[in-house]
């Protein structure tokens, strides 16, 4: 392998942006035929290199060498045409066009006068859907497809050139377990071809199956290629981080309280069906389960945001209804969401401001706010779940992913709630501040709150969860006590397998 | 059937359903109401119908693509008036004269090269500065608009040429001139939107600006000859309409803007851009006219017609909400 030509090479690629050094002497090579995962913490660098590489950004110094020779890339359109191709994580398609349309957008085939050569396009896009067996022609739209689907459309794009290198940026993100397979069939196919690839993904089992050598960076800096049959989670990791990781079970136990929140048999139309769970006081219960298994939901459900179809829920032993996120909050629910950017935070206002939001009405001394009360309620959740920021006009948008979800959970813990249902909490977050989050919420619980953790990541539910809760297809398959719970019978559970039935 | 198929034809075909509703309504309500005994479906009626639809119509043909695009040009009945007062003064400039009706074809070409012009000022801006097509055509508007007060103050610029006038009047197979240059326009606009390159690109950078970079399209310069296609569509319908009536006044034209976006939202073009249809469009056009010419029919005053026109609007926008959030299990608020 090592004899062969790169397909792309790297070389001490430096980028500097007023006041950080985004990239420090990067260098590595992908060969053709191989995967290359590209692996570091948020900020290391990664998203900084593949706007190099895809003609975002020009770097300050360094070369960029596709098959031995050196290329200047000043947009995506040209790093395309170098046979550098991109498949990105959050879809760049527009829904209302075709599929033909949008895999040969900015390249539609024409006649004279400007016009669409329509039989072309469609022919061709149909000769790539076949090579990758898909289930749509060229003419469906967009969003008519599933999210899996999308993803094919824009994988074919990256088919319609000549690629030497392809980059998968978290490909797998939003797929199920069967798409993720035809994912993988796709980069086999490619790497069969000689294509050299790159993949970027946070999820180590993905890592193990698909790639032949791991890359690491950390603080812009390229710390070491490794050969993937020859490592373990813990090397990279601590490659990663420069220090070892604790991810071990949950294994504390400490008294439980009363009941909290009981569930019973709620419903909402298709996303869920017949859910019953209980959460005590001092109790943490992880939900798991594939995205779109009906988690989330369940969460927007007991939040005020979905009306339930059918169901009790029962909040300290009292029949309750939400009517919206307003009457929930009153009640002692609170949720930190899923997308922390968009659902949890007013990114352009300060610190203080975000996490007073909820109670900013009581907070009143006359006709106008209380600041004085405002920052008190700052300061005493910054140093209780020790927020780092220059101080309360700090902008939110401006903190670090740990640090914003700190913000999100202190503006939920100064409202006092009964239950604290935290989806993804660390999505988004670099692996140094996880086991900080980790251990917050573990400290709430022992601390007497009822906390929901929803999670996709099962390390993630196993080491924080008390309990947990397996979720498919919106049913809860099965429910696991901590001393019950292994890696083995939580992913059958997820994929739907049911427990036999003892007599 | 594809999910979203049946939403999609609901959404296309509904302006034509609603057409058809208004036409019965105003067609048994009219036997009740109306002064006069005349039906309302009279085919004359009909006829001048689609020619009261032409100036609001051609404009908002041109507004179907710029909203498509994802802009929005609130500079059109100022442009439309200032084509206006170009054409007719122009005919009367000396430099012309001794033409004859030879200089009906330079009057017209000057009126749309200063739609053109305008347009393109409109879509140079926001190109180069990226400042959002609100504000900056919302600029132009006043700007264009002084640009008509500054030419004759408080005066209408009015010139009478009877060739113009026969040739406004004319019917060819029953339909009035104006209503050609509306079917013509809508015919060209469509083929441009859905057959060729600039079209499809003009939808794609709609529906997801970013995407559209990405892929290499050039946003720019698409944006600003969408620009100049509705700047020449008001000059157009100006040319079409004061051909005729030979008399511009520096408030004509004053809410065409509105109007005309009336039309195109009535017609199912999202206002978030990347989808619509200029069919639709002409739809909705239809729809608005019938509208006022049938509450006229029945007895109603202008102020009643205005309030009506509202009320449906919203609750168009409400249904179409409806069948979008349908089967998504939408979120409460």
């Amino acid at each position: 392998m090592t004899s062969a030509t790169p397909a792309l090479r790297l070389e001490g690629i430096v980028k500097t942006f007023p006041g950080v050094r985004a990239l420090d002497g990067v260098s590595f090579s992908v060969l053709p035929g191989e995967v290359h995962a590209l692996m570091g913490e948020n900020g290391a660098g990664k998203s900084t290199l593949m706007k190099v590489l895809g003609g975002i950004y020009q770097p300050d110094e360094g070369k960029i060498i596709v098959s031995e020779q050196p290329v200047v890339m000043t947009s995506p359109l040209q790093a395309k045409s170098k046979g550098i191709v991109f498949i990105h994580q959050e879809l760049s398609l527009a829904e209302e066009l075709t599929v033909a349309e949008n895999i040969y957008l900015g390249e539609l085939p024409r006649k004279s006068f400007g016009r669409v050569d329509w039989p072309k396009l469609h022919e061709q896009t149909n000769r790539i859907l076949e090579t990758l067996k898909v289930g749509f022609d060229a003419r469906t739209r967009v969003g008519d497809l599933s999210i899996a689907n999308q993803q094919m459309v824009e994988i074919a794009r990256a088919l319609t050139v000549e690629a030497k290198a392809v980059i998968f940026d978290e490909p797998t993100a939003s797929l199920t377990d069967a798409e993720k397979v035809v994912l993988f069939d796709v980069i086999d196919n490619l790497k069969a071809e000689g294509v050299g690839i790159i993949y970027i993904s946070h999820r180590m089992e993905e890592i193990f199956r698909m790639t032949d050598r791991i890359s690491v960076l950390r603080d812009g800096q390229y710390r070491g290629t490794l050969n993937t049959a020859e490592t373990s989670e813990d090397e990279i990791t601590q490659l990663m981080i420069g220090r070892k990781l604790d991810l071990s079970r949950n294994a504390v136990h400490h008294e439980l309280g009363d009941v909290a929140l009981e569930v019973r048999g709620l419903s909402c139309g298709k996303l869920f069906r017949d859910i019953s769970f209980e959460v005590r006081k001092g109790e943490v219960v992880g939900f798991y389960g594939l995205v779109g298994a009906g988690r989330t939901e369940i969460a927007e459900t007991l939040f005020g945001l979905r009306e339930p179809s059918s169901g009790t829920i029962l909040l300290n032993g009292e029949e309750t209804v939400f009517h919206s996120p307003a009457d929930a909050i009153a009640k002692g629910i609170s949720l930190v969401p899923e997308d922390r950017k968009a659902q949890g935070l007013v990114l352009g206002m300060n610190c203080r401001d975000n996490m007073t939001l909820p109670q900013v009405d009581d907070l009143k001394a006359g006709p106008f706010v209380a600041e004085g009360a405002e920052i008190a309620i700052f300061d005493q959740y910054r140093d209780r779940l020790d927020i780092r920021t220059p101080g309360w006009k700090q902008l939110a948008g401006n903190l670090s992913g740990g640090n914003q979800q700190k913000i999100v959970i202190g503006k939920w813990l100064s409202m006092h709630p009964s239950v604290l249902i935290v989806d993804e909490p660390t999505r988004g977050i670099d692996v140094g501040s996880k086991s900080e989050i980790h251990n917050l919420i573990r400290d709430l619980a022992s601390q007497g709150y009822a906390i929901i953790v929803i999670s996709s990541e099962m390390p993630e539910v196993l080491h924080v969860s008390d309990r947990i809760v397996a979720m498919y297809s919106g049913e809860i398959i099965r429910t696991f006590t901590s001393e019950e719970v292994t890696e083995d019978n939580l992913i059958q559970a997820i994929s739907g397998i049911r427990p036999e039935k003892a007599a | 059937m594809e999910p979203g198929t049946l939403s999609t034809f609901l959404k296309r075909g509904a302006i034509w359903g609603f057409i058809v509703v208004e036409l019965l309504f105003f067609s048994i309500a009219g036997e009740f109401l109306s002064l006069s005994d005349k039906a309302f479906m009279d085919m004359d009626n009909m006829l001048l119908l689609f020619k009261q639809s032409a100036p609001i119509g051609i404009i908002a043909i041109g507004m179907t693509i710029i909203m498509i695009n994802g802009n929005i040009d609130l500079s059109v009945g100022a442009t439309f008036a200032l084509s206006a007062v170009v054409l007719l003064d122009s005919m009367t400039w000396p430099v012309f004269a001794g033409l004859g009706d030879g200089v009906i074809p330079i009057a017209w070409g000057l009126a749309l090269l200063t739609g053109i012009v305008l347009g393109a000022l409109n879509g140079l801006i926001v190109w180069k500065t990226g400042v959002d097509a609100f504000i900056v055509t919302l600029g132009s508007m006043l700007g264009y608009r002084g640009l008509v007060f500054m030419y004759n103050g408080e005066q209408p610029t009015s010139h009478l040429n009877w060739t113009l006038v026969d040739f406004a009047e004319a019917h060819f197979l029953g339909l009035h001139t104006a209503t050609w240059f509306l079917i013509a326009v809508t015919a060209v606009v469509w083929f441009v939107m859905n057959r060729t390159i600039h079209g499809r690109n003009a939808y794609a950078i709609g529906d997801n600006r970013t995407a559209a970079i990405n892929a290499g399209i050039r946003v720019g310069p698409h944006m600003m000859i969408n620009f100049m296609i509705i700047g020449f569509l008001a000059s157009l319908s100006a040319v079409v309409f004061y051909s005729e009536s030979g008399s511009v006044n520096p408030n004509d034209g004053e809410l065409y803007e509105l109007w005309v976006i009336t039309a195109v939202v009535l017609g199912g073009t999202k206002l978030t851009g990347g989808a619509g249809s200029v069919l639709s469009t002409l739809g909705g056009v239809i729809a608005i006219q019938l509208l006022r010419k049938g509450l006229g029919h029945i007895g109603a005053d202008t102020e009643t017609v205005n309030l009506v026109i509202g009320l449906i609007l919203i609750a168009v926008l409400f249904l179409d909400r409806q069948l979008n959030l349908k089967g998504k299990q939408e979120l409460r608020i």
